[in-house]
């Protein structure tokens, strides 16, 4: 395939999971119309979603997931000596994901009431890039194929790309959307990084900022339009734990 | 200017033959928020009830027919070593009925930016030359502030302008070709009795537009502020989220970026709304920015409304009509704004 007269390396892909729900994974088999297109140019080495191949020899590892299990703090450690380009794919990868809700209780007593009286071993959730270094976060729950998509034509190409700086409120409006908090709804739009296209408010349910934080956020004044307007600090300290993305801020 | 007279039911037909061949659109309630006030945006309508002309305000105003939010300004084939490159202007005609004084002002300061400037662009051009415009008379949303800028009223930039005048309407023309709409649906002459019903109507609606707050003298005193408390007090609450500036019948700022296909063999250049609040609005190549802090940044957006357009046009570049200020989640309104800095300045 060629580019601007430019023959592309195929670089080898690994795609790999850990503590998730395989959505962002299933994400790189959607958008049909493309996936043929992606598909050709790059040599997926090892993805258990779309490929049987499974191999080592990748130069890119896309990893989904959050580290919850000592074995898997040895495999991402094994990936991280593989790979030149470690990309953590999705909210669980960048920043622990909805499982992180877990460190909030007792280790032993989560673990009683999810697996009864077969206890797994575990371990506090981690984001990826607080067990090993990260050179890529394409936050998302789940990814958008079209930025992931974005993000390997970069990586082959050098086509410029960049995460929008600004929060979901400016693609919010772009859509037309009636501002949910209008609506008596809480929405943490105004603080988390765009890119997604804002669908959770266009579908009245507020975002749940599972992007994380924007480029910079005003939260001082979040919290007091929040407060203003009656939500309780339960409601938004929840919201704001629902992802992970939003501690060390929270 | 020329007037005639239109019953409604002659008007109801206008909209009825336009809707047989173009896209009508218009003021449409589309929900209730949770106080139960209805909410409208300007949206094609399938037929005449549907345009609800009680409307107080949009949520959006109506600019983004013209500039939408997002724009294929061309696109291209890679072929080999070679490519071409496509473009197209917008060129279906659309009527939109039922704008505000306000929104036709707004859009006669886009035309002096992207049809009479140093460089017209095209795409805007064709947008505006194809759309039909009918304004309407109406008495004053809440919280706007068009009469302190003299936007309540506007004398060009339509097709048509309708008072309504309970049975009929007395119709304003302002082009061409709505005068060969009007004579379509058999609009008449207008008699002394229209004319006396007219300016007592508005007299009345002149009376209900107040004055909210002075802005002659603005420029200046924006020079005079430069370093006032004031921006820091706003500019602090400011989240940088851009809403103010796309729901604002003037503001025209856009990025552009090029895309590419996955397959490489075609790519897009496209234009995207922006914003003067958001963070990097103001950053350069090698990563400098100019105006890092949200404070800046927010007074600037007042300085290019009500200094910098003033000092090219002789306008300022806002009309008054408050959707920022409805639409700002921090509370921030360019009445309380320039009323903070007014007196400040007495201080
Ligand atoms: S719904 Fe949420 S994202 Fe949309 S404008 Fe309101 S606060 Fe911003
Ligand atoms: S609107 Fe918020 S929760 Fe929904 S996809 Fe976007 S960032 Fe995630
Ligand atoms: S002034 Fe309000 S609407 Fe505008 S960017 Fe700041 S917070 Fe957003
Ligand atoms: S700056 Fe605000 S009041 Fe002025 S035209 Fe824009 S949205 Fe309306
Ligand atoms: S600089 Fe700011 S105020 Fe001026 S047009 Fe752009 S967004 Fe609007």
């Amino acid at each position: 395939m060629k580019y601007l007269g430019i023959e592309s390396q195929r670089p080898k892909i690994g795609v790999f999971d850990f503590t998730g729900c395989e959505g962002c994974q299933l994400q790189l088999a959607n958008k049909e119309e493309t996936l043929a297109a992606f598909l050709s140019c790059i040599d997926v080495v090892c993805f258990r979603e779309i490929s049987s191949a499974s191999g080592e020899g990748f130069t890119i590892a896309l990893v989904e997931g959050a580290i919850s299990r000592e074995d898997e703090v040895e495999r991402i450690r094994w990936i991280r000596e593989q790979a030149e380009v470690l990309v953590a794919l999705g909210s669980c990868a960048c920043f622990g994901g909805v499982n992180r809700l877990k460190n909030d209780f007792d280790l032993d007593e989560a673990n009683r009431e999810v697996y009864g009286d077969q206890p797994k071993p575990t371990l506090p959730v981690r984001a990826i890039n607080e067990v090993v270094p990260v050179d890529l976060e394409i936050p998302g729950c789940p990814v958008s194929k079209a930025e992931v998509e974005r993000v390997v034509q970069h990586l082959i190409w050098e086509v410029p790309f960049r995460f929008p700086a600004y929060p979901v409120c400016l693609e919010c409006k772009q859509r037309y959307t009636v501002c949910v908090f209008e609506m008596g709804e809480l929405c943490l739009g105004p603080i988390t990084r765009a890119g997604c296209d804002a669908p959770c408010p266009a579908a009245g349910l507020g975002c749940w900022g599972c992007r994380g934080p924007a480029q910079e956020t005003n939260f001082e004044e979040f919290l007091s339009v929040a407060r203003e307007r009656g939500f309780s600090e339960d409601e938004i300290v929840d919201r704001l734990a629902f992802f992970g993305g939003f501690r060390g801020i929270a | 200017m020329l007037f005639r007279c239109l019953s409604k039911e002659g008007f109801r037909d206008l909209v009825e033959m336009t809707l047989e061949t173009i896209e009508v659109v218009g003021p449409k309630e589309i929900g209730r928020d949770k106080d139960d006030n209805p909410i409208h945006h300007y949206l094609p309508v399938s037929n005449p009830d549907e345009l609800d002309f009680d409307y107080a305000t949009t949520e959006y105003s109506a600019k983004t027919y013209f500039l939408p939010f997002q724009e294929n300004l061309s696109t291209y084939r890679f072929d080999e070593d070679d490519w071409t490159q496509d473009i197209r202007y917008r060129i279906q005609p659309r009527a939109i009925i039922g704008l505000h004084a306000c929104d036709i002002n707004g859009l006669l300061k886009l035309d002096k930016v992207f049809a009479r400037d140093f460089f017209p662009s095209p795409y805007y051009i064709s947008r505006r030359e194809n759309t039909f415009i009918v304004g309407i008379d109406h008495e004053p949303c809440e919280g706007g502030f068009c009469r302190s800028l003299g936007t309540d009223t506007v004398t060009h930039g339509f097709d048509l302008f309708l008072t309504d005048l309970g049975d009929r309407y007395f119709v304003a023309i302002g082009s061409d070709r709505g005068f060969g709409a009007l004579q379509k649906v058999h609009a008449r002459e207008i008699t002394d009795e229209d004319t006396h019903d007219y300016l007592t109507e508005r007299q009345r609606l002149a009376g209900l537009f107040q004055a909210e707050v002075p802005v002659h003298d603005l420029g200046t005193l924006l020079d005079i502020e430069f370093t006032s408390e004031v921006w820091e007090k706003w500019g602090r609450k400011c989240m940088s989220c851009g809403s103010c500036a796309m729901v604002c019948p003037t503001c025209y700022c856009y990025g552009v970026m090029e895309k590419v296909s996955m397959d490489f063999e075609r790519g897009v250049k496209q234009r995207q709304a922006y914003s003067c609040n958001l963070v990097d609005f103001a950053e350069v190549a090698g990563g400098h920015n100019f105006r890092p802090d949200s404070t800046t940044r927010l007074k600037y957006r007042y300085y290019h409304q009500h200094r910098g357009f003033v000092e090219i046009y002789d306008e300022p570049k806002c009309v008054g009509c408050n959707r920022c200020g409805r639409t700002c989640l921090a509370g921030i309104s360019p009445v309380e704004v320039i009323t903070d800095l007014q007196m400040d300045e007495q201080t």
